[in-house]
């Protein structure tokens, strides 16, 4: 069977990894390089970069990145951050990615979901939500979870499946940045309305979160930011642990 | 050297790095010559199998694939393996290779209650030991990411992996022809180790 997934999340800014707590306050922390050879080495199943840049310098300065990272680190790479067209998909899998990550480009233009899954298959396009409570109902949010969008977020998962999105990662804004576990309920929510592999975001704040996470069969994935970039969490010591915990991992 | 064939499908960067970090010379190529003076040859591939069939039928290489397979390792990856069989039913009904018996069908309709895609780390089972395994450890995790599996071509198959009710076919072998369905170039050391052993078939 499938090993669960741990996978650092890498959000890069001009060249430089960043986290931030609520999306907000963001912090420089290390060279995405030298921080993907460091996680490929502690055994991350995959890895995430983010590109939070807004200049083409930046951009250019990022798919550099991904191209060293690429070179040398044989792992899955998935890219997201800026994702608006299907020129965006072709310039990043060119550099070595295998998924790109489409969030606020998807509620821009939602063909973009079934364009990309039809031109690049569906293994490679990943549906990337950050997710609210509005009035006890799960809300779709845009522009790294600063903007409603009115949309319900399980409709808009389904539909994105249905589209040809092949995962799903699910962040939540209740959760993000505050350390106190995962938001079970809303993947719970989200597990039992698709059928593809579901990746948890926010909320990772020790080892018990992700024990607690992987105890819900619908969830695939662990992904979390700050936690390993500040070496609170290792990711071999995270894996043993778990192993220890009855779940399956890549060790 | 290494040709690697390029038909306009897939992430073709990361094989090529993964080979070229093994100190191995890898050339991404869609020239029959360079097929032809290629020492062993690797068909990638991602997306959906009649328009990738499609693809390699517009380049004009099938007969070579078909020919130089008779006298050097061909290694097939992922939708590059599932093209060496006889026939896909992806969408419809397509024709393969027909290098390596056997047929590809969809994940969800044999597999039971099962996630689809197949993404992620599974265990390669060896069921058959074979030199493209001279430095892998049986049971190492190797990275899939497919929703079509290849099936009736038990004499072929070299190593499985367990999803579901399945036991996946993972790893293929007829004669010259190898095929894998994980990515070796995305599965770490493990990989890597396999992808050396077929460097020196």
């Amino acid at each position: 069977m499938l090993a669960k997934r741990i996978i650092p999340c890498l959000d890069v800014r001009d060249g430089r990894v960043v986290k931030g707590t609520n999306f907000q306050g963001l912090r420089d922390m290390a060279d995405p390089v030298e921080l993907a050879r460091f996680y490929n080495g502690s055994g991350a199943d995959e890895l995430v970069f983010y590109d939070i840049t807004a200049s083409a310098e930046g951009r250019g300065l990022f798919t550099d990145i991904l191209r060293r990272v690429a070179s040398e680190i044989f792992i899955p790479l998935t890219v997201g951050g800026g994702i608006r067209t299907l020129e965006d998909f072709g310039r990043v899998l060119k550099c070595g990615a295998d998924k790109v990550s489409v969030n606020s480009g998807a509620i821009a233009d939602p063909s973009i979901i079934a364009a990309a899954a039809r031109r690049y298959g569906d293994q490679c396009v990943v549906l990337s939500m950050d997710v609210k409570r509005v009035d006890g109902k799960f809300r779709l949010f845009a522009k790294g979870g600063r903007e409603d969008t009115g949309i319900d977020a399980m409709e808009w998962a389904v539909r994105g499946v249905e589209d040809g999105a092949g995962e799903i990662v699910l962040n939540s804004i209740d959760t993000d940045g505050v350390k106190n576990g995962f938001d079970l309920e809303m993947l719970d929510a989200l597990a039992a309305r698709v059928k593809v592999p579901v990746v948890a975001s926010g909320g990772a704040g020790n080892r018990e979160h992700f024990a607690e996470l992987f105890t819900h069969p619908g969830v695939d994935a662990g992904l979390a930011a700050s936690i390993f970039h500040s070496k609170q969490v290792d990711i071999k010591d995270l894996k043993r642990f778990l192993q220890g915990r009855g779940v399956e991992m890549r060790l | 050297m290494t040709a690697i064939v390029d038909y306009g499908v897939g992430n073709l960067f990361s094989l090529q790095s993964s080979l070229r970090f093994l100190g191995l010379e890898a050339e991404v190529t869609c020239a029959a010559e360079r097929l032809r003076a290629a020492e062993r040859i690797i068909l990638p591939g991602v997306g959906a199998f009649g328009d990738a069939r499609a693809k390699l039928d517009a380049t004009g290489l099938v007969p070579v694939l078909l020919e130089e397979a008779e006298r050097k390792p061909l290694l097939g990856i992922c939708l590059g393996m599932q093209l060496l069989f006889d026939r896909s039913f992806e969408y419809g009904e397509h024709p393969g290779l027909g290098l390596v018996p056997g047929e590809v069908a969809f994940l969800g309709e044999d597999g039971g209650a099962v996630k689809v895609p197949h993404m992620g780390w599974n265990r390669l089972e060896i069921v058959r030991d074979d030199p493209l395994f001279k430095y892998f450890q049986n049971g190492a995790y190797v990275y899939y990411v497919h929703s079509f599996y290849a099936r009736n071509c038990r004499e072929s198959t070299l190593g499985t992996s367990r999803y579901g009710n399945l036991a996946v076919t993972g790893a293929v072998r007829r004669g010259n022809v190898w095929g894998t369905q994980f990515h070796p170039e995305k599965s770490g050391e493990a990989g890597l180790r396999l992808l050396r052993a077929f460097a020196e078939l």
